[in-house]
């Protein structure tokens, strides 16, 4: 094993230091991130980049309030300082010194098999290369290629004043490849991500290029594309991106802070179908190597697999310990962005369960609709319920075949309401990786879904 | 002189042989508290400093360049990200446009940026200004059912960029935000709204304000209804027309253009909005929240003219993006920060400002809707094809009055035809955090999409 980044009498004589002032709970966090990226622009490589951020956070809670305060300096003094201000908040308590023991720590391992640091960056620029040559020879009307690769490698060790103590070492790599294609009718894109919590193993030359082509199409293909329609259609959202429809109209409504807040639409909804039978939508930090696995939370717990919805009938919302803690309930996400930010409640994985239509019969048997191949992310407002997802590849469907493509544009619907519309899901499965944004905080986290279909939803496109 | 500057230049030292380097350090100080229920919910502060190290080596086809960067200014982590960034250097392509930034002789303007009150006032008055905020809320209007958050934040910041090239700069800023987002209720449905005052000290912030804001946002959308699809004209309000000019701001990006990623490229000269469209982007202006001294590569901050009446003017530039394009920086390189590289983008966009206020504007406006929040903006805009669709909340115009609210709606057309179609520039401009200041903006034939 490596070095620890903090040794285990440092962490507790600083949880012991934290608590002082009569805090209830406090927690260590203490990271350290090395990352690196180059980026590939019309064939020149560019920001070559490497960094690395090494910290601890550290949070002393109260009754209601919590005091938090982070520090570079993982010094013995640097980490009493960041615990001394962290107790602030605590300075009406009266509950004198407590003694905080640590046991023995759990260590979970990588399980990368080749560590990015390990790769000779001429390897990764090969396959930078090589992503712009395939795009490029799709068609002269590709006239820009951008292709990106990023590694981290995050240690951390996270400790509390209720004896937990993990450690974790979390390797994730991603390759993305955007293009322009330039017509008659101006510019469009293509956009391709291959992303996973896996080493340089998870990149290899036929990934490479069928991200590459994948990117090339889109673009190609939407040079022809026509205004999306206005109004309410039926939809069919294409196996895997199709899960950003469930993080935004159900997943962030079903976080317990914004439960334990009254800010959402499924407040006081357990036991209820608040869905179509067809959906049972799983929330799952142990999909190995996907975006958002995870082996333990950023509070030190281990990560689990949640049912969410059940055959449409609400089951549970996501937790961290903070408030899992009031409830009696176990937490499994609690994550953070890094050392500098407080923890709070976040999705992995999220994925809807397979059913049992054929993916080309629920074309087929949509006479007129859109069928969307790729989204690009989305909002949510969790306390009205109302949420926005973005198509970047489109289709018309006509007489229950995909026909002419169609410009990029949002789709508009209110969570509870949608989630009775969902009525095929097929058997298709597959998961993409996505960048999901809170107050301020962005963590990775994976979504998933076989094919499926709405029976209407608001398209909002510019066609008259 | 300042402290991160003698470190900087010590940094530049240790340049070897005939390479290039420049040095960003940035610290800073921050400040958070979220109130809840009359108790602080978050009490957060930190202190946080860093380094940007890029290394410059010539070849015969033009320079390479490397960069590493370091979360902390101890000497371990500075000699690390240097060595990092000189491995980095072997494996950049040779770019004959890439050059690090040099004296161009343009004198920075003197910016008042910094006020030490951030620094010097107690935490117990700040954490006051979030309870109070949350209670003025609160008790503003009985249909408030909650408020999910009642923030207060500041910061207290410190940069300096040098390089061997000639560069040498620091600048100094804070700033104090109040931001609150109420939930009203009228029985069956909850709406929400947010409210904002931003300030460089805490005097500036305006409590009252932002609580007004929240309330009649928030409650002035109980009973939101879905409209039917319909074609008519849009007016956004200052906040929403704001973020409409950041995202224009973006195609108007040297770096864009040169990178064939822009729809204004090769277009200069040309009539690319209204005639009531001018818009500049100042940084040099102190009413902007973005002002600077100095851009990201250290050069003096200008005042830029982009689009006047109508035709495109000019873009902004960074050191590269300038060269590829055959021009000088326009002093516009951003910086996101230790671990980003410099790439030419708006600071401090302003329109310049129409003749009318808000409220003639609606009344020369039969039918249309009145836009008050944007959902979607990162899902929904393409900004190199110039597609748009956003979801939307706000008001219908009927006859030149505000009506009945509307909700799940999205307006689209192209940022291309919405730039022609611009109506009404009001004079109402409102200073905003980001990189837009705002003003009502009338844009003709929107399509939105209902049931």
């Amino acid at each position: 094993m490596s070095t620890p980044l903090v040794e285990a009498e440092i962490l507790q004589s600083t949880l012991t230091e934290a608590m002082s002032r009569g805090g209830e709970f406090a927690e260590v966090f203490v990271e350290d991130r090395r990352t690196s990226s180059a980026m590939l622009d019309q064939r020149r490589v560019e920001q070559l980049s490497s960094g690395r951020d090494r910290g601890a956070g550290i949070r002393v809670v109260m009754g209601e309030t919590t005091g938090f305060a982070h520090t570079a300096d993982l010094s013995e003094k640097g980490l009493y300082a960041a615990a001394t201000a962290a107790a602030a908040v605590a300075r009406e308590g009266g509950g004198g010194v407590r003694e905080v023991v640590l046991g023995t720590r759990r260590d979970y391992p990588s399980m990368a098999r080749v560590e990015p640091s390990d790769v000779a960056k001429a390897k990764k620029i090969e396959l930078l290369l090589q992503a712009d040559d395939v795009a490029r020879s799709e068609a002269s009307s590709i006239t820009q290629v951008q292709v990106a690769l990023g590694d981290s490698t995050r240690r951390f060790v996270v400790a509390n004043s209720e004896g937990v103590f993990a450690s974790d070492h979390q390797v994730r790599t991603r390759f993305n490849v955007s293009c322009v294609a330039t017509g008659d009718t101006g510019m469009q894109t293509g956009y391709r991500p291959i992303a996973g919590t896996r080493g340089f193993e998870l990149l290899n030359p036929d990934a490479v290029e069928e991200a590459a082509h994948g990117a090339a199409r889109q673009a190609i293909t939407k040079l022809d594309a026509r205004a999306a329609p206005s109004g309410d259609l039926p939809v069919v959202l294409a196996s895997g991106s199709g899960g950003i429809l469930f993080h935004e109209a159900c997943g962030h409504g079903l976080e317990a802070d914004a439960i334990m807040k009254e800010a959402s639409v499924y407040a006081g909804k357990v036991g209820q179908q608040v869905a179509s039978p067809l959906v049972t939508l799983v929330d799952d930090g142990t999909v190995g190597g996907e975006w958002g696995y995870l082996a333990v939370d950023d509070e030190g717990h281990q990560s689990s697999r949640n049912v969410l919805i059940e055959n449409g009938v609400l089951t549970d919302y996501m937790w961290d310990y903070l408030r899992a803690r009031k409830d009696g309930r176990v937490s499994a996400n609690g994550r953070r962005q890094s050392y500098q930010h407080l923890p709070m409640v976040r999705m992995t994985n999220t994925y809807l369960l397979e059913g049992e239509s054929d993916a080309d019969e629920i074309v087929a048997q949509t006479p007129y609709g859109v069928y969307v191949a790729q989204l690009g992310g989305g909002q949510v407002n969790t306390a009205t319920g109302d949420f926005v997802f973005g198509m970047t590849a489109a289709f018309l469907i006509e007489d229950g075949k995909i026909t002419s493509p169609l410009r990029d544009c949002n789709l508009i619907g209110n969570g509870p309401e949608i989630l009775k519309r969902v009525d095929a899901v097929g058997r298709d499965f597959s998961m993409i990786p996505g960048t999901c944004g809170k107050d301020g905080q962005q963590v990775p986290v994976g979504c998933g879904q076989a094919t499926m279909r709405l029976s209407s939803i608001t398209i909002g496109g510019a066609a008259a | 002189m300042s402290q991160l500057l003698e470190q900087a230049d010590r940094l530049l030292e240790s340049a070897q042989g005939s390479e290039e380097i420049e040095i960003y350090v940035s610290r800073g100080v921050d400040t958070e508290i979220k109130a809840y229920k009359g108790e602080v919910e978050n009490l957060s502060t930190a202190s946080s400093s860093g380094v940007g190290i890029r290394v410059l080596r010539d070849g015969p086809g033009g320079a390479r360049v490397g960069t590493a960067w370091a979360g902390s200014l101890d000497d371990e982590s500075v000699r690390d990200a240097l060595r990092e960034a000189r491995d980095n250097v072997q494996f950049a392509s040779e770019d004959e446009y890439v050059g690090f930034a040099r004296p161009d002789g343009v004198d920075p303007v003197s910016l008042a940026l910094r006020d030490e009150s951030v620094l010097n006032t107690p935490i117990d008055q700040k954490i006051a200004m979030a309870i109070e905020l949350e209670r003025r809320v609160r008790s503003g209007d009985a249909r408030i059912r909650q408020v999910d958050s009642a923030n207060y934040s500041d910061y207290d910041a410190e940069a300096a960029i040098v390089s061997t090239t000639g560069i040498r700069a620091s600048y100094t800023r804070s700033g104090a935000y109040l931001s609150v987002e109420a939930i009203a209720s009228d029985g069956k449905d909850d709406q929400t709204g947010w409210g904002l005052s931003v300030g460089r000290s805490l005097r500036e912030l305006d409590s009252e304000k932002a609580a007004i804001d929240a309330i009649s946002r928030a409650t002035r959308m109980l009973g939101a209804v879905k409209p039917s699809s319909m074609r008519c004209t849009a007016v956004f309000d200052p906040r929403t027309a704001a973020t409409l000019l950041s995202i224009i701001g973006g195609a108007l990006s040297g770096d864009a253009v040169v990178r064939g990623r822009s729809f204004f490229a090769n277009r200069i000269g040309e009539m690319v909005a209204s005639p009531l469209f001018s818009l500049l982007d100042d940084p040099t202006d102190p009413r902007h929240f973005a002002a600077s001294s100095h851009d990201g590569e250290g050069l003096a901050c200008r005042k830029n003219v982009l689009v006047s009446d109508g035709e495109l003017q000019a873009f902004v530039y960074d050191t590269r993006s300038a060269r590829r394009a055959g021009t000088r920086s326009t002093g516009s390189a951003l910086r996101g920060g230790i671990a980003g590289s410099p790439s030419a983008g708006c600071r401090a966009l302003q329109l310049e400002a129409g003749r009318e206020d808000q409220g003639s504007i609606l009344k020369s406006v039969d039918f249309g809707v009145y836009v008050e929040s944007l959902m979607g903006v990162h899902s929904g805009v393409n900004p190199i094809s110039g597609d748009f669709s956003v979801g939307v909340t706000g008001l219908m115009i009927r006859d030149g009055q505000l009506a009945e609210p509307v909700r799940e709606i999205t307006v689209a057309s192209t940022l291309q035809r919405m730039l022609l179609d611009i109506s009404h520039v009001g004079n109402d401009v409102e200073w905003l955090p980001g990189s837009a200041a705002g003003q009502t903006l009338a844009i003709e034939e929107i399509a939105v999409s209902g049931s």
